[in-house]
């Protein structure tokens, strides 16, 4: 500790005013403050201050986001072996399969970090603004909604896309409309469709012989022709509707890497509320909206896709994920409590929706939240609007 | 109508050194000293100069824009020094005090009407204790308030237990409440605590609120809030209840008295407890031998929204407590990231929230950065008011006149937005900018 402390102390005066690195003031403080919460006291206003702060609240979504991350590993490896017809069993070569998805993986979430952080600490250092903590999240959600087999170049240009367009241009962290993680991915889908859809990106085959059956089939696909009939990467099926969901619920299915298990965001979800930082009005109004959407479908039932049981619906696919980390965003979502529920409702509400209508591309839940972001400020107008009309009301009721 | 208001939002934070129920009486301070800053919108003229000797109650400036405003000396002595700062803005007017002390002369008090009353208190300093709503600033002598608000507690943390200070000055304070009915068209409203109204179960002539709940509760803004809202064109004026005690003695004696007791409280206090002193009294006098040796800062007022004082500085003209807290200047190894069990959060991102009862030594560190609005709702968790506080602020920071007016300027003061300043993860300078919207909100809608 005295050691790393003696490190940047001797290396402050180059940065500091009149050093040789002037100009990367804000590069070497973004270090120094990480290594070290700074000495700054309060001058004016309330003399003592909570302990939270940005870094903290940023490090626990990071936290939240590691069982759907570790569960994304394994399971790319697993989905990587089924399709090869090796390792059937869920509990056959563990390590194999968690190694494997290593090896896909963390390169993507290497990329990610190492672009976007580059870009965050490029613009500091030219805006001479600190360098905020807000892509320290952003850097782990790219990753974790990315198909497996979306080439790197592609990661890097998504998260150049994101960081520039989506954030440093409306003022950076907290100045943002859309959700940043969701811009990579809807400007990858609309750039490059075909490495972001259809059947052959979800699993890693590596160009080897697939086992007879094989489609690389998610489970939202399959969803198109029968709402009953389901199978997995070695093309056997699921023996009833309760066992499809079960394994989406568990996750051993194809999708985004970090999407697939239910459980993993669930405990994700678990540190989120518990520690207050994600908002439980938004999750349990996106859920509650994805839910009725299901059910009207289900009434309605002009097709397969309509007739999904709402349990599955919301288990399969980025619903789950999308609630809970994307949805939740603070600031590209609603910020005023009444707020928060019609935007979580109608995010759910849409993103099903679209899911189900869209032809192209079976699922919805990105552009649902997506365009709930754009919507956010205008309901948030509303709600405050409604506030300042009660308390003129007030003037007249006591006059 | 009396009303009884539950709040729900808003926060304890428990302190350690939390002031004992005793009281010691200091010696004379040295010197003492009158801070125009203390008194929100006034322009200072003063009336005598360096060297001019003066007794208690003697006018030593008054209000530029209303000369009937006086501000006296609170004891007898000698003006040692016109503190000067930028554009020669007065700062302080230094009064060292006489060994000996004079004799104040006796006023003949007409207490028959309000305009006799409000004359006593122009004319002998006592004015300034009444504040005006909307702004918080000082009470305009023409206007006419729909009502007037006391509040009976102190919520604040290491707040002055009331019922303690003014237990005995039952008929003082009753006095004081009487005088200000005659100010006033409505009623003197008091905000007593729920089950407990203590020093206030007497009172007669005024409407008893009673509030339960958490910190802000016992804000008078947010008594007012609850009770009779301020709306565009309302004025409502705010006494504090040490306040109202000494002017209910002023008219009871004729004698200018500006002895009051305070809280001498905080983890950096030896033995906390209550101290007899004046209004303005050098702080050396009531900390000298009572703090602890090590780097300690000094707040005439509670540790929300109390001014920094040196340790020769000079207590405020308001605070009914001293709060002594550690400096936070140590840099913490990954403070972020450490479980960190002896720091306090009312987010659940740290620990304290599974230790409620636990008391903490909180220093003065700001616990992080500052940075653009991120997360949502924390200020509404903490204000129990009917307002949308981040839309409010950010209107100030974008000077937006019709907006602040529309979301609530006219009801807030610093101090009860303190909290939010307390919780906010972008340590945002609310309280800074909430005075700096009321500056502006004066300026443009008077």
């Amino acid at each position: 500790m005295k050691l790393l402390k003696n490190v940047f102390d001797n290396l402050r005066p180059n940065f500091e005013e009149g050093g040789k690195f002037e100009r990367y003031y804000k590069a070497y403080e973004a270090m120094e403050t990480f290594a070290f919460v700074p000495g700054h006291v309060t001058h004016d206003g309330a003399h003592v201050r909570d302990a939270i702060d940005l870094k903290r609240t940023m490090f626990l979504v990071v936290i939240a986001t590691i069982p759907a991350l570790l569960f994304g590993l394994w399971n790319t490896g697993h989905q990587h072996f089924l399709a090869l017809g090796q390792f059937m069993e869920l509990g056959d070569g563990f390590m194999d399969k968690f190694l494997f998805g290593a090896m896909k993986v963390l390169p993507i979430v290497i990329v990610s970090y190492a672009v976007g952080l580059g870009i965050e600490f490029g613009i500091a250092v030219a805006k001479n603004h600190s360098v905020n903590e807000g892509y320290l999240v952003s850097g782990m959600l790219i990753p974790l909604i990315m198909p497996v087999e979306v080439p790197l170049w592609m990661v890097a240009v998504a998260t150049a896309f994101a960081v520039l367009i989506g954030k440093e241009v409306f003022g950076g962290t907290g100045m943002n409309i859309l959700n940043p993680a969701l811009t990579a991915r809807a400007f990858l889908f609309f750039a490059y469709p075909t490495k972001m859809s259809g059947n052959l990106v979800w699993v890693s085959t590596e160009g080897q012989a697939t086992v007879d059956g094989y489609t690389g089939e998610t489970l939202l696909a399959q969803s198109i022709n029968s709402s009953t009939q389901y199978i997995d990467q070695a093309g056997a099926s699921y023996s009833s509707v309760a066992d499809t969901i079960y394994a989406a619920f568990m996750g051993w299915v194809p999708g985004s890497i970090g999407e697939t298990s239910t459980l993993a965001i669930l405990l994700g979800a678990a540190i989120l509320l518990f520690t207050g930082i994600g908002s439980w009005r938004i999750m349990l109004s996106f859920l509650l909206g994805g839910l009725s959407m299901s059910y009207i479908f289900n009434m309605w039932g002009a097709n397969p896709f309509m007739d999904v049981n709402p349990i599955l619906q919301i288990c399969m696919g980025g619903f789950m994920f999308g609630m809970v980390f994307m949805a939740t965003d603070p600031v590209s979502a609603a910020q005023t409590n009444t707020g928060k529920w019609i935007y979580g409702f109608l995010a759910g509400f849409l993103g099903i929706m679209i899911r189900v209508f869209n032809p192209a591309y079976p699922e919805g839940i990105m552009m649902g939240i997506l365009f709930m972001n754009v919507m956010a400020p205008l309901i948030d107008h509303y709600v405050v609007e409604a506030n300042i009309k009660r308390r003129l009301k007030r003037a007249t009721v006591t006059a | 109508m009396s009303k009884n208001v539950n709040i729900r939002r808003g926060a304890n934070i428990k302190l350690e050194g939390a002031a004992a129920l005793q009281t010691t009486t200091t010696e004379m301070a040295s010197s003492y000293a009158l801070k125009p800053a203390d008194f929100l919108g006034l322009v200072p003229k003063m009336l005598l100069k360096e060297g001019a000797e003066v007794k208690p109650g003697t006018p030593i400036f008054h209000d530029k824009s209303d000369d009937r405003i006086k501000f006296v000396s609170p004891v007898s002595g000698e003006i040692a020094e016109i503190v000067r700062g930028e554009k020669r803005r007065i700062l302080e007017i230094r009064i060292v005090a006489d060994k000996d002390q004079q004799a104040p002369s006796v006023n003949t008090i007409d207490l028959s009407t309000g305009d006799g009353v409000k004359e006593s208190l122009l004319s002998n300093g006592y004015w300034p204790f009444i504040k005006r709503r909307p702004y918080d600033i000082m009470a305009k002598p023409d206007e006419s308030p729909k009502a007037i608000f006391v509040s009976c507690f102190d919520s604040a943390p290491l707040g002055a237990d009331l019922n303690y200070l003014l237990n005995d000055q039952y008929a003082h304070f009753q006095a004081g409440l009487d005088a200000l009915a005659k100010l006033t068209t409505g009623k003197v409203n008091l905000g007593v605590r729920s089950g407990n109204s203590g020093f206030a179960s007497k009172s007669t002539n005024v409407v008893k609120n009673t509030f339960s709940g958490p910190h802000p509760a016992g804000n008078v803004g947010i008594q007012i809030h609850h009770v009779d809202p301020i709306n565009k064109g309302d004025v409502v004026w705010t006494v504090d209840a040490q306040a109202v005690s000494m002017i209910g003695r002023f008219l009871t004696t004729g004698i200018p008295d500006f002895s009051k007791t305070v809280a001498l409280a905080g983890a950096g206090v030896k033995e906390p407890q209550y101290i007899k002193t004046i209004v303005g009294a050098n702080m050396s006098s009531i900390i000298s031998g009572r703090i602890k040796d090590g780097d300690y800062r000094i707040i005439s007022g509670n540790v929300l929204s109390g001014d920094t004082v040196a340790g020769d500085g000079y207590l405020g003209f308001f605070p009914n407590v001293v709060s002594v807290i550690p400096e936070g200047k140590e840099q913490q190894f990954m403070g972020w990231l450490a479980p960190n069990f002896h720091k306090f959060s009312l987010s659940h991102a740290y620990f304290s929230w599974l230790m409620p009862s636990k008391k903490y030594n909180l220093n003065t560190n700001l616990n992080g950065e500052d940075r653009a609005y991120v997360m949502s709702g924390q200020y509404e968790d903490v204000l129990p008011m009917d307002i949308y506080p981040v839309h409010l602020i950010k209107s100030i920071m974008t000077n937006d006149i019709e907006k602040m007016e529309a979301l609530g300027i006219y009801e807030v003061a610093p101090e009860d937005l303190a909290l939010c300043e307390f919780a906010c993860t972008s340590k945002t300078p609310v309280q800074r900018l909430v005075r700096q919207g009321i500056d502006t909100a004066i300026e443009e809608l008077g």
